[in-house]
């Protein structure tokens, strides 16, 4: 910084200065300043753009009103010719205006080029030390720095102040604790779906009961547990018991299930196997990524690939991971077949379905296989599950 | 052979399944009952001569184009380090080889992560005789008829609206996530993907579900009933009807194209405009006051 | 300050602005000052000066798509009902007549098919929050090149990022709320990068969704705070960095009369004040036309909202690409212990990364000046090759950032390409390391072969493509001096290094500052000295005294430079 002449502070300038300043070159007119015929071709030309633009809001409002818009509105080239002609037409107004004020500066406004002095971007020194004299007087004067008492019992209430800040935020919404305990809802909190044992396994958007013999290898159905669609056992529930607004969102974003037919001797894993019917198996269709519904199935490899970011499980092997950003194995629903013949899950998922939460207890396959089997392995029985092979 | 198709499409299946019986007996083949699609043209013994005729032709164009890959009888090939070459026939059924080779994905080109759509090495007539005798080779899904998948066979308007609608929840459901929300594709792993909709003709998007081609699930008729699969084919129709209610659709690949659009137009023409507008105007040569 | 600015606008003209009689425009005037005292900050401001070149006016795409933004915005709230009660669809698209949707989807609709010029508007909003963050990208990167960012810019710089982070945050809300299948999933995903925040996630996406996703709470919570929340904190930030801007006065490119000290340009009224309205119609305008010819988020073709369904094509707008090209290519790391699971897969890329970058991104003007010691006023701007280490690093973030960007749309490339997606995602790993840094290098050397040129010019002038041929038969290139306007602008530039140089450590080494200076300036080349300039015009002299004939005919090189026109003149003549 320049050593300040008069109090004030300057700009320090470029030192070096290797050629001197030619100055400010000699301003040269345009045709239009020097030329009466070019302002004047000048001057019709910025008004027929002003004039272009009134045309162009005339015929917006033509085309507001003779228009339909929408699904029974005309069609000009495949496209919908009200949102064009509106779009067009108050483009074109605003545009000639803009056009027109712009060619109106280049054109005929004073063009010549002015300076300005440029002041450094801080006060004078006379300024800054007054103002820090100030601000040291007024601390003086307070006390503060020598009140160290009052000074940290101030902090220290004022820093308090924030707890009610989140405090206040509390009832936002039940944590996953408060739903998981209360169970409000079918299926509430993270750890669970809407899956019981016996509930059958559906089509999704027709709602109708899946027999094995439906199916043939390579055949892949997006499924629903049955109530979804208010029914149990394909009779309808009671008013109070069908799901309704959110309980029924949440519970399709938690129970969407894939359902593949694969040649028994593709698959893999044993507890794939233990938890298939007829080669048929059952995987969460919520990606154990960031939760993305995941449908992209490969019939050849039974691969399924997730579209928002390309995580790729194995089906015949406990839905392994085999590409992609997601840590951890797509959750199989265990299935069974009910006495009229039809698909159902033989429990709720054995573990959380969707994406990773830190308060997730992470188990491998084999584990999670085994405590179901310990918990539900008997109950199961009755949908003619019988442990194999493990 | 335009003819007969269509009046294959007025029969319905169930009248035509003893005549199919009738033609695997005649042909000697120890097969069951699976020919029962395309086989039976409109009228009695005449035809079934046609169809062992139209068998024994597409031996012949089999034996020429396909059994290279395929197998002298359709059982599948594999190269000497176990690599498949072509898989087994038997039993894919006529929809199968009416959509392969109808598309011209057969023949195969060249390898590759997938076979390609081109434009069919085979008249119409040539892929009906080879259906027929792939279809004589084990039972599989037939040829569907128009009522099948044409979206104008509905009876009404109204009918036809509902289908549209339940067609489009069963699209966004069971299709979209492999073909896109428009239809347009999208990519799968290793170099596959799924093709664009759009201008696949409808019979072919109901084979394709029938059957499952390449890596694409099957979507059976014990998986979506044969009227929901219409009902898909007329969403499909509807979107392809669908007039750009907000303009240039962009492809229809969603938020990439779009952004692609904001950079290179939006900003692309508002750069321009700032060019334009600090850009110096040409100068005269001559000085104020004296031009006057 | 003793300068007195209002007496020191000057013409470089003839004819000095002159003072106009007393008009009603006069008197309007003084009515008005004698009434709120505005003749004090007009005389200021009113004829300040703002330097003319096209770069600066991309920060100017961005102020007046923001201006669209809002005047599209409040039409679009008169129909939008941001609720997630649910509703059977009875509107005129008949695909989704009689299907169960929430009201926010269903006025979604009705805003696109039954409000005459709502689709226009809806497009028009889209198309205009793009621009926006675009057009904040421009500019920030023409700041940067250009070193304008430097004291005493570096808070509005500040300002600036906010701004840039805020606008991304507004239009993620924004294309949120429409509740179709595209946003919905993104809402999803937003879920689920809470839910990898380790300890507090699962209570910050339950707080957000007002209990489990999706609830039926964050369509009106994200309404309040795309409406409300973060446009009241843009309009506070862009006040302020305009405000910055005028107290600033904006920097210039270096020339004849153009000093660290002044600014050349013209006034706010009437010339710049007319160039910016005008470019506010034409950003309105372009904007309308393309809403009504470019189709954008066509949102009943997604249906509305079914936590069961999904599309191919799941991306966010682009300026959400990166980050989610990021997840896309990230390893599948997670690791469990003691009944806890840490997601480092979402956690390090959507969290932690942006967070990063974005610092990094804020501080960019003070590790900059702690690295040279560059303490002074900057008011001239530099020209990105005489900066070769900061281009540099600009390009380098620019490649990681268009990495991250390619990789969010690496389905499309596979399809587009022909190619396999997973040797994209592969090869893109790689490249997120490898290529910033290629990129960095290629920038630097290239920078610095730009100043080598640049010297080469000023000693010996500029080629002007002549070949002569000596009577010894030898053969050379013309070379002419430069304009001398040119030469001036060229050679403004600071020698050396900016700041004094750190001691050396108790242990003879350089400090870690003393060595990132050195690696800063390593190479750079220096403008001429006066003794090399005074050699090279002493040869200069020299052959022109040589081809001095030849001044004056029609291929004398001075038909390139305007020195010397040659309209009426054969290029063969009988000279």
């Amino acid at each position: 910084m320049t050593e300040p002449h008069d109090g004030s502070h300057e700009i320090q300038a470029y030192a070096d200065e290797l050629l001197p300043d030619p100055g400010l070159e000699e301003h040269h007119w345009r045709p239009t300043d020097v030329d009466p015929k070019a302002e004047r071709r000048a001057e019709r030309q910025v008004a027929t753009l002003f004039t272009l633009s009134a045309i162009c809001t005339i015929l917006f409002v033509v085309s507001y009103v003779t228009l339909k818009t929408g699904t029974d509105g005309q069609v000009w080239l495949g496209w919908g010719a009200s949102n064009l002609t509106l779009g067009l037409t108050v483009g074109g107004a605003l545009l000639f205006i803009g056009t027109g004020i712009i060619q109106y500066a280049r054109k005929l406004m004073a063009d010549e080029e002015l300076v300005e002095l440029r002041h450094s971007a801080s006060s004078s020194k006379e300024d800054q030390a007054t103002t820090v004299a100030a601000l040291q007087a007024s601390l003086d004067e307070s006390g503060i720095g020598r009140r160290p008492l009052i000074r940290n019992s101030l902090i220290g209430a004022v820093g308090l102040l924030g707890v009610p800040a989140v405090v206040f935020l509390k009832d936002l919404g039940p944590t996953n604790h408060d739903v998981t305990e209360s169970q409000p809802y079918a299926g509430a909190g993270l750890e669970h779906t809407v899956w019981k044992s016996g509930m059958r396994v559906v089509r999704d958007v027709v709602g109708t009961p899946i027999r094995p013999g439906d199916l043939e290898i390579g055949d892949l159905v997006n499924a629903e547990p049955e109530i979804i669609f208010g029914k149990e056992k394909g009779v309808s529930l009671e008013e109070s018991e069908v799901l309704e607004g959110a309980p029924l969102q949440i519970a399709k974003s938690k129970a969407a299930t894939v359902l593949l037919r694969m040649n028994p001797d593709d698959i893999v894993s044993p507890e794939t196997r233990n938890w298939s019917v007829d080669g048929i198996v059952a995987y969460s269709k919520i990606c154990t990524h960031v939760g993305c519904p995941i449908s992209l199935n490969e019939r050849t490899t039974h691969h399924l690939l997730c579209p928002c970011h390309q995580s790729t499980f194995d089906l015949a092997d406990s839905g392994k991971v085999i590409f992609g950003p997601a840590g951890r194995h797509l959750p199989q629903l265990p299935l069974g077949i009910d006495d009229e013949g039809f698909l159902v899950a033989l429990s709720d998922y054995p573990e959380p379905v969707g994406p990773s939460y830190w308060e997730r207890n992470t188990h491998s396959v084999r584990d999670i296989f085994e405590d179901w089997q310990d918990e539900n392995g008997q109950a199961a029985e009755q949908y003619g599950y019988k442990e194999t092979d493990l | 052979m335009r003819f007969l198709n269509r009046s294959v499409g007025r029969l319905s299946r169930h009248r035509r399944r003893p005549f199919a019986g009738l033609v695997l007996l005649l042909l000697a083949l120890a097969l069951t009952g699976g020919l029962y699609a395309l086989l039976s043209p409109a009228s009695s013994a005449q035809s079934d001569q046609t169809e062992a005729d139209k068998a024994a032709k597409g031996r012949a164009l089999f034996l020429v184009s396909c059994s290279t890959c395929h197998g002298q009888n359709g059982e599948g090939l594999k190269t000497q380090d176990g690599k498949l070459l072509g898989p087994s026939l038997i039993g894919v059924g006529a929809a199968a080889v009416d959509f392969q080779v109808g598309t011209g994905r057969m023949p195969m080109a060249q390898p590759g992560a997938q076979v390609q759509a081109k434009d069919p090495s085979f008249s119409q007539d040539e892929i009906d005789e080879l259906a027929a005798y792939v279809a004589s080779l084990g039972a599989g899904p037939a040829i569907p008829s128009k009522n099948d998948y044409d979206p104008s066979t509905y009876e009404s308007d109204k009918a036809k609206q509902e289908a549209v609608t339940l067609g489009g929840q069963i699209f966004l459901t069971n299709c979209t996530a492999c073909h896109n929300f428009t239809g347009a594709g999208g990519a799968m792993p290793r170099g596959g993907y799924a093709p664009r909709l759009l201008d696949t003709d409808p019979k072919h998007i109901y084979e394709a579900m029938l059957t499952g081609p390449q890596s694409m699930d099957t979507f059976s008729n014990g998986n979506i009933s044969p009227q929901e699969k219409k009902a898909v084919i007329a969403y499909i129709e509807s979107m392809r009807e669908q007039p750009g209610y907000g303009g240039f659709s962009l492809g229809g690949l969603g938020p990439v194209s779009e952004g692609l659009f904001a950079w290179v137009v939006g900003i692309g023409v508002l750069v321009g405009f700032a060019v334009w507008i600090a850009a110096h105007t040409t100068r005269s040569t001559k000085k104020k006051g004296t031009a006057q | 300050m003793s300068v007195d600015t209002s007496k020191v606008a000057s013409s470089n003209g003839t004819t000095a602005a002159t003072a106009s009689r007393p008009s009603r425009l006069g008197a309007l005037a003084t009515w008005s000052d004698e009434r709120l005292g505005l003749a004090a900050m007009g005389k200021k401001n009113l004829r300040k000066i703002f330097p003319d070149h096209w770069s600066f006016m991309l920060g100017e795409i961005a102020l007046w798509s923001f201006v669209v933004l809002l005047l599209s915005g409040v039409f679009l709230t008169l129909w939008f009902q941001p609720s997630m009660g649910e509703t059977t669809y009875q509107g005129s698209y008949a695909p989704l007549r009689g299907i169960e949707m929430s009201d926010a989807y269903a006025s979604t609709l009705h805003i696109s098919f039954e409000v005459r010029g709502g689709l226009l508007m809806r497009q028009m909003h889209h198309w205009a929050a793009m621009i926006f963050i675009a057009g904040m990208m421009v500019h920030l990167l023409r700041v940067f090149f250009t070193g304008a960012h430097r004291k005493p810019r570096e808070l509005n710089w500040v300002i600036g990022s906010l701004l840039l982070l805020l606008g991304t945050l507004e239009g993620f809300t924004g294309y949120s709320l429409p509740d179709d299948l595209l946003s919905g999933t993104g809402i999803r995903a937003a879920d689920g990068f809470m839910k990898s925040i380790p300890i507090v996630g699962t209570y910050i996406s339950f707080f957000l969704f007002g209990g489990e996703f999706p609830g039926d709470s964050i369509i009106p919570r994200l309404y309040v705070i795309h409406v409300l929340l973060i446009p009241g904190l843009l309009l506070g930030l862009i006040a302020a960095h305009m405000l910055l801007l005028v107290y600033h006065k904006h920097t210039q490119w270096a020339g004849p009369g153009r000093a660290e000290t002044n600014v050349v340009g013209y006034p706010m009224l009437p010339n710049y004040i007319s160039k910016m309205t005008g470019f506010f119609f034409t950003v309105f305008g372009v904007t309308a036309i393309m809403g009504g010819v470019l189709s954008i988020n066509p949102v009943w073709k997604f249906g509305p909202y079914d936590p069961t369904k999904v599309t191919a094509g799941s991306q966010p707008d682009w300026y959400m690409g990166w980050p989610d090209g990021a997840l896309r290519i990230m390893p599948g790391w997670e690791s469990h212990f003691w009944g806890s699971t840490w997601s480092w897969n979402i956690f390090l890329p959507v969290i932690v990364l942006p967070g990063l970058l974005f610092t990094v991104l804020l501080l960019l003007p003070f590790l900059e000046s702690w690295i040279t010691g560059d303490k002074r006023e900057h008011h001239l701007l530099q020209r990105p090759r005489n900066a070769p280490t900061r281009t540099a690093t600009m390009v380098a973030l620019m490649t990681l950032y268009s990495m991250f960007w390619l990789a969010g749309g690496n389905d499309l490339i596979a399809i587009k390409l022909h190619s396999s997606i997973n040797n994209i995602s592969y090869a893109l790993r790689a490249l997120v390391f490898v290529a910033p840094v290629v990129a960095f290098y290629i920038t630097r050397r290239w920078c610095i072969s730009l100043q080598r040129h640049d010297n080469e010019t000023l000693l010996h002038g500029y080629e002007t493509g002549i070949i002569m041929r000596s009577p010894e038969g030898e053969y050379s290139e013309r070379h002419l001096p430069l304009d001398p306007a040119r030469a001036y602008a060229m050679t403004v530039r600071d020698r050396g290094r900016a700041g004094d140089d750190d001691e050396l450590r108790p242990d003879g080494k350089p400090t870690l500052r003393g060595r990132l200076r050195t690696l800063y300036y390593d190479d750079e080349v220096q403008k001429p000295t006066t003794e090399e300039l005074e050699e090279a015009h002493h040869h200069a002299e020299h052959e022109a005294h040589a081809v001095a004939a030849l001044e004056g005919h029609s291929a004398d090189g001075h038909q390139f430079d305007g020195h010397h026109l040659t309209d009426d003149e054969p290029l063969r003549g009988d000279h």
